[in-house]
């Protein structure tokens, strides 16, 4: 890729117009496919295959299923929180039976696993992780980061999670206590973060919106937008 | 996972636990990083099929009872540098916990 840096901007890389465009280009982007066919890959469609052809689901099944997890995203959990954040009621009931009160915003997070929010408040900052593999609350966040799932954050996040945090912009001041929670067992866990500062009278939908994935992992805090800093214009005079 | 029957469980929040130290092959979801680390029942979440069991197609019976046990981050590292008052939670089963006095 070009590096547009505009001070450095002098474009003196042949590149008339005419000349014959015939030498080969790397593609833009590798076919996710283009590979070789990976072991998994085998088990998977060999897995597919066989409960098909068994009868045991059908492929409309199989792909329902599939639209189902990629339907859920972290906008879902954005909205439980915003909720919690103007309706104080809703809230209690939240912290006491999140699986009840998901229900109530139609958010059916299936027969899996039981739920549980976490508040966080002046003195306690929640962060989840599933140090075993990587239970993640998906029913309310969708697809983890890869980031969540890999090495360094399990086995860190454990052990040292002031330090974890600080890497993601997190600076907690000792008086706060750090809360980790393993997810070992049949439980999900999401955090509810702190309203932050200078949303008063936001409306539910507009407070859902700076509500982040990370900060409802509890690796972010969310935070009220700042004025927009006018941008240097990169035009020549 | 099917959520059975309430269960009177062996411990009540406020309990002193030890994990056990047992060496087990095969799934388990009590962490190695716990294993004979002491902490204190902060709930009871239920009664729960064995995972143990489970991952092998097995019924998973009987339920094991399901508690959050909180341990203080200075108990289970040597040289934990945040403050005393940071705490560690993980969801053990009771088969995998032993009474402290």
């Amino acid at each position: 890729m070009h590096d547009h840096d505009p001070h450095d901007h002098d474009h003196n890389h042949d590149h008339d117009d005419d000349h014959d465009h015939d030498h080969a280009h790397a593609p833009p982007q590798k076919d996710h496919d283009a590979g070789p066919v990976g072991a998994y890959e085998v088990l998977e469609e060999a897995v597919r295959s066989l409960l098909i052809e068994k009868g045991v689901l059908t492929a409309q099944e199989i792909a329902n299923q599939v639209d189902l997890m990629d339907s859920r995203s972290p906008a879902l959990g954005a909205k439980v929180v915003a909720r919690a954040w103007v309706d104080p009621a809703f809230k209690k009931r939240l912290l006491k039976d999140t699986r009840a009160e998901l229900a109530e915003l139609d958010i059916d997070i299936g027969t899996l696993a039981e739920f549980r929010t976490v508040e966080n408040t002046p003195k306690v900052h929640n962060v989840i992780v599933c140090t075993l593999c990587s239970c993640y609350p998906k029913m309310l966040l969708g697809v983890p980061p890869a980031w969540y799932k890999a090495l360094a954050y399990r086995s860190r996040t454990v052990a040292d999670p002031r330090g974890v945090l600080a890497e993601f912009g997190v600076e907690l001041p000792k008086g706060v206590e750090v809360r980790v929670h393993d997810s070992t067992a049949d439980l999900r866990y999401i955090v509810l973060p702190m309203r932050p500062k200078g949303t008063q009278g936001w409306s539910e939908k507009e407070l859902a919106k700076i509500v982040t994935r990370d900060s409802m992992i509890g690796t972010a805090v969310p935070a009220a937008p700042k004025k927009p800093v006018p941008r240097k214009s990169n035009k020549a005079a | 996972m099917v959520k059975a029957r309430p269960h009177a469980g062996r411990f009540a929040p406020g309990d002193r636990v030890r994990v056990s130290s047992r060496p087990v092959v095969g799934h388990c979801r009590t962490p190695w990083y716990l294993r004979g680390k002491t902490g204190v029942v902060a709930e009871i979440h239920g009664t729960f099929r064995n995972p143990e069991q489970l991952a092998y197609h097995k019924p998973g019976l009987p339920a094991q009872v399901l508690y959050k046990v909180q341990f203080r981050q200075d108990d289970l590292w040597g040289g934990y540098a945040g403050p005393a008052s940071d705490h560690l939670e993980a969801d053990i089963y009771e088969h995998w916990l032993e009474p402290l006095k």
